[in-house]
């Protein structure tokens, strides 16, 4: 392992790597503001009262999770933490289901059963959804365990938090991927606070991207505000994955811009830190001005505006309008009937 | 159109606020994500969203207003050039359809809780396999493994010196050179991220055997086992199993202090999710190994060091195996019912061979299962000696024993004709001095002496 494994990325663009398509600008433009707009019709049904308990919105990290889906292919497997309706969208979920979860019914995709931060779709290879911080990254690399056992060249990701790449068991995953030769991609999702405590404040690292060194993970630091950087670096870890040569991680330089959760006043940072992000680095800002460039319309993108509009307010309607659980439910899934 | 802007609820227990400053005025243009005003929850000052984009029409709710319920309206926005109609009528958040009436919900949980009590029906008496041979608890156990890894190529094995080791407890013997290393796997010496790594396997469909050393280095990974394995069927609402076992011997070994001298058979028995198996000879084994390696939950299977070496005679059909959730009655008698597990049973045959040299029939039931438990066969038992007595190395506070006697006082009260027993280890941590060890733990002679105050 040489130190150049491990890249602060100087500019998020590499050499070389292909900028995006126009189609590809497109599809990366209407998968974050669906996302956005997902997450602000969540906060909104929060505030109504009809999304209850813990629920952490992902607004202002939209290109990490839709730029690494973008290097992607169907049946590699994804799990992350509570923060998770953006990766479900991203996945391919239904935003219908993922909404109706919220809200408790039972069209859900855990039939009511799960809520915010526990959904699943085997179909779609989302393996949740986990509410303890740094379990999902174990998980993950099980995820990528499975891949290698049944000799496939599908990849894992696992995402985590700047708060849960602290965690113990974190590291032994680290241990164990690099042991195994695991496909694994673990994407810390830098957002510079866990809860209310910044990253400065709880790693003594500050470059997350090297925290796999000790056992030769290579790494990368990614403006994780630029979907076309954090395509082209998951391009990067995918294919090291794929090509059986063990985890990678990355280090995704992103921020919320709501806080920990709905009940978060945020007091730990400014008003004007928060502004200055969604000014200066908001990433569906950066994609929509590039299609301008393109010479996309005007038009053109408010039809993308308005059709997830749609979609959105579709989902909020059905999450409203949905049955809760039938009470039988309370003792269905508790085992696998053998 | 104009849009209600609803008062919002900022927590989890909000029910009501504090409209402490409004940061916009009527007139004022707004887009999606602007902050509107401060609220005060129950818990803090927080700033209020706008979500829909226009101009604020009107101010429902003056600055300063105490009490301010959640859902009522509190301002007005219309759409860029449309006039504010004036409507009052509040937007009610739509009701949920099937809305769980307080009642309807209990009757529910009482019917689901009916089913869920024991069949009081004669218990199906255990098959017969014909012919056996003696075998020890050890080579049961990896017949069982490598019985089930022939059959199918999903199940495979992972630990701490499973692999070339052969085990640290000689379990795993021979696995290696048959089903090489790709099944059979050793991992570093960290419990948390295996058994996350075995339970991320088990939820694409893999079926883990994961053997931990101790179950007492398995408390570094009970997060996983029980928030992760056993409630992820749960919560993903059916869709995703975690079929996988977790072995290891479990309870007192000899001399080796209180950090590796603990029984957790109640710890896992009280979580919904997951099945406890706790075998005590060879047969059981063998039979319920197997079954549990078959079974598409998240089983924990509580093995013995002290057994680990004991012979039994064990059934050569290639096709044996034991249902879980089925207790074996070891020795039939009509004085008094010895409910045990694991190691315990031998201790309560033991008794049971003593109180028969006075005249006292014990009936010994070895559960086998501890989740689920076999309640009926207990039941049954008790009818016909009236007097329970339970039996376990663990301690007594909300333990097995403490359940099997509620389970009996539940389902069989008028038939008792003394108080439930316990004989159980001591409430102490377990010391390490031969003398203070031997103390601590249950011995023959205290089942006897429980019995006989009992009859």
């Amino acid at each position: 392992m040489s130190d150049a494994d491990t890249q602060k990325a100087a500019t998020p663009r590499l050499t070389n790597a292909p900028a995006m398509t126009q189609d590809e600008y497109n599809r990366a433009y209407r998968d974050m503001l669906l996302i956005r707009r997902f997450e602000e019709r969540t906060g909104q049904l929060y505030g109504m009262g009809l999304i209850g308990g813990f629920c952490h919105l992902y607004i202002g990290q939209e290109a990490v999770v839709v730029g690494v889906q973008m290097a992607l292919k169907q049946g590699d497997k994804i799990v992350t933490s509570y923060r998770d309706h953006g990766h479900m969208l991203a996945a391919g979920m239904e935003a219908r289901g993922v909404m109706a979860e919220l809200t408790g019914r039972a069209t859900g995709y855990s039939r009511g059963k799960g809520g915010s931060m526990h959904m699943f779709s085997k179909k779609e290879h989302f393996y949740g959804g986990h509410g303890i911080v740094g379990a999902q990254v174990s998980i993950g690399a099980g995820l990528a365990f499975s891949n290698k056992y049944r000799g496939t060249d599908e990849v894992a990701v696992a995402y985590m938090g700047d708060g849960a790449s602290n965690q113990g068991q974190v590291y032994e995953s680290f241990n164990l991927a690099a042991l195994q030769k695991l496909p694994c991609i673990f994407v810390i999702e830098n957002n510079q606070y866990g809860m209310g405590t910044s990253a400065a404040r709880s790693s003594a690292s500050h470059a997350l991207y090297r925290n796999g060194e000790p056992w030769g993970i290579p790494g990368k630091q990614v403006d994780g505000m630029d979907v076309v950087a954090v395509r082209d670096a998951a391009r990067i870890a995918v294919e090291h994955c794929r090509g059986g040569h063990g985890p990678y991680l990355l280090e995704m330089s992103t921020y919320r811009y709501r806080g920990h959760s709905m009940s978060d006043p945020a007091k730990y940072r400014t008003r004007e830190e928060v502004e200055q992000m969604r000014r200066e680095h908001d990433a569906i800002e950066r994609v929509r001005k590039a299609l301008l460039e393109l010479g996309v319309s005007e038009q053109t993108l408010k039809a993308t505006d308005d059709e997830i509009k749609a979609l959105v307010a579709d989902a909020a309607e059905f999450a409203q309008s949905s049955p809760e659980p039938d009470p039988a439910e309370l003792w269905t899934d508790i085992l696998v009937e053998a | 159109m104009s849009t209600q802007v609803l008062m919002p609820a900022l927590s989890p227990t909000m029910t009501e606020g504090k409209l402490a400053r409004w940061l916009k005025k009527v007139g004022d243009v707004v887009s999606a994500g602007d902050v509107i005003a401060e609220i005060e929850t129950d818990k803090a000052t927080m700033e209020v969203e706008a979500v829909d984009e226009g101009t604020l029409a009107r101010i429902l709710v003056a600055e300063g207003t105490d009490g301010v319920a959640v859902n009522a309206p509190i301002a007005v926005l219309t759409a860029d050039g449309e006039r504010d109609a004036g409507g009052d009528a509040p937007a009610a958040a739509a009701m949920p359809k099937v809305a769980a009436e307080g009642s309807g919900m209990k009757e529910i949980a009482d019917r689901a809780s009916e089913a869920k009590t024991p069949e009081l029906a004669r218990t199906v008496p255990e098959k017969d396999w014909g012919e056996t041979r003696s075998v020890t608890v050890r080579e049961a156990l990896r017949d069982a493994m490598a019985l089930e890894m022939r059959a199918d190529d999903d199940v495979f094995l992972m630990g701490e010196e499973v692999a070339e080791y052969q085990g640290a407890y000689k379990i795993s013997q021979g696995l290696l050179a048959e089903f090489g290393d790709r099944r059979v796997i050793d991992t570093p010496i960290t419990e948390h991220g295996f058994t996350g790594l075995a339970v991320g396997a088990a939820l694409t469909g893999l079926k883990p055997i994961v053997e931990f050393m101790t179950f007492n280095f398995a408390m570094q990974a009970i997060d996983q086992i029980i928030n992760s394995a056993a409630k992820t069927l749960y919560m993903s609402g059916g869709q995703m199993g975690c079929p996988i076992v977790f072995r290891g011997p479990n309870g007192a070994a000899s001399r080796v202090g209180a950090q590796h001298s603990q029984c957790y058979a109640s710890w896992y028995a009280h979580v919904p999710g997951l099945k406890v198996v706790a075998p005590y000879s060879s047969a059981d084994a063998l039979g319920l190994l197997r079954a549990s390696i078959r079974d598409p939950n998240p089983i924990i299977f509580l093995e013995n060091e002290i057994l680990y070496g004991q012979s039994f005679e064990c059934p050569t059909d290639p096709d044996f195996v034991l249902p879980i959730g089925k207790a074996k009655i070891e020795r039939e008698g009509s004085h008094v019912t010895i409910v045990a597990f694991s190691i315990m049973v031998g201790v309560a045959l033991k008794a049971a061979e003593i109180l028969a040299q006075d005249g006292i029939e014990a009936e010994v039931i070895n559960l086998r299962s501890l989740r689920p438990l076999d309640t009926a066969t207990v039941v049954e038992s008790v009818k016909k000696t009236s007097r329970l007595v339970t039996v376990e190395e663990g301690w007594p506070f909300a333990g097995i024993g403490a359940e099997v006697a509620m389970q009996i006082i539940e389902h069989a009260f008028d038939w008792l004709d003394a108080p439930p027993t316990r004989v159980h280890g001591l409430d102490v941590p377990l010391p390490y001095a031969a003398n203070l060890e031997k103390l601590a733990l249950p011995q023959p002679d205290w089942v006897v002496d429980a019995v006989r105050k009992l009859v």
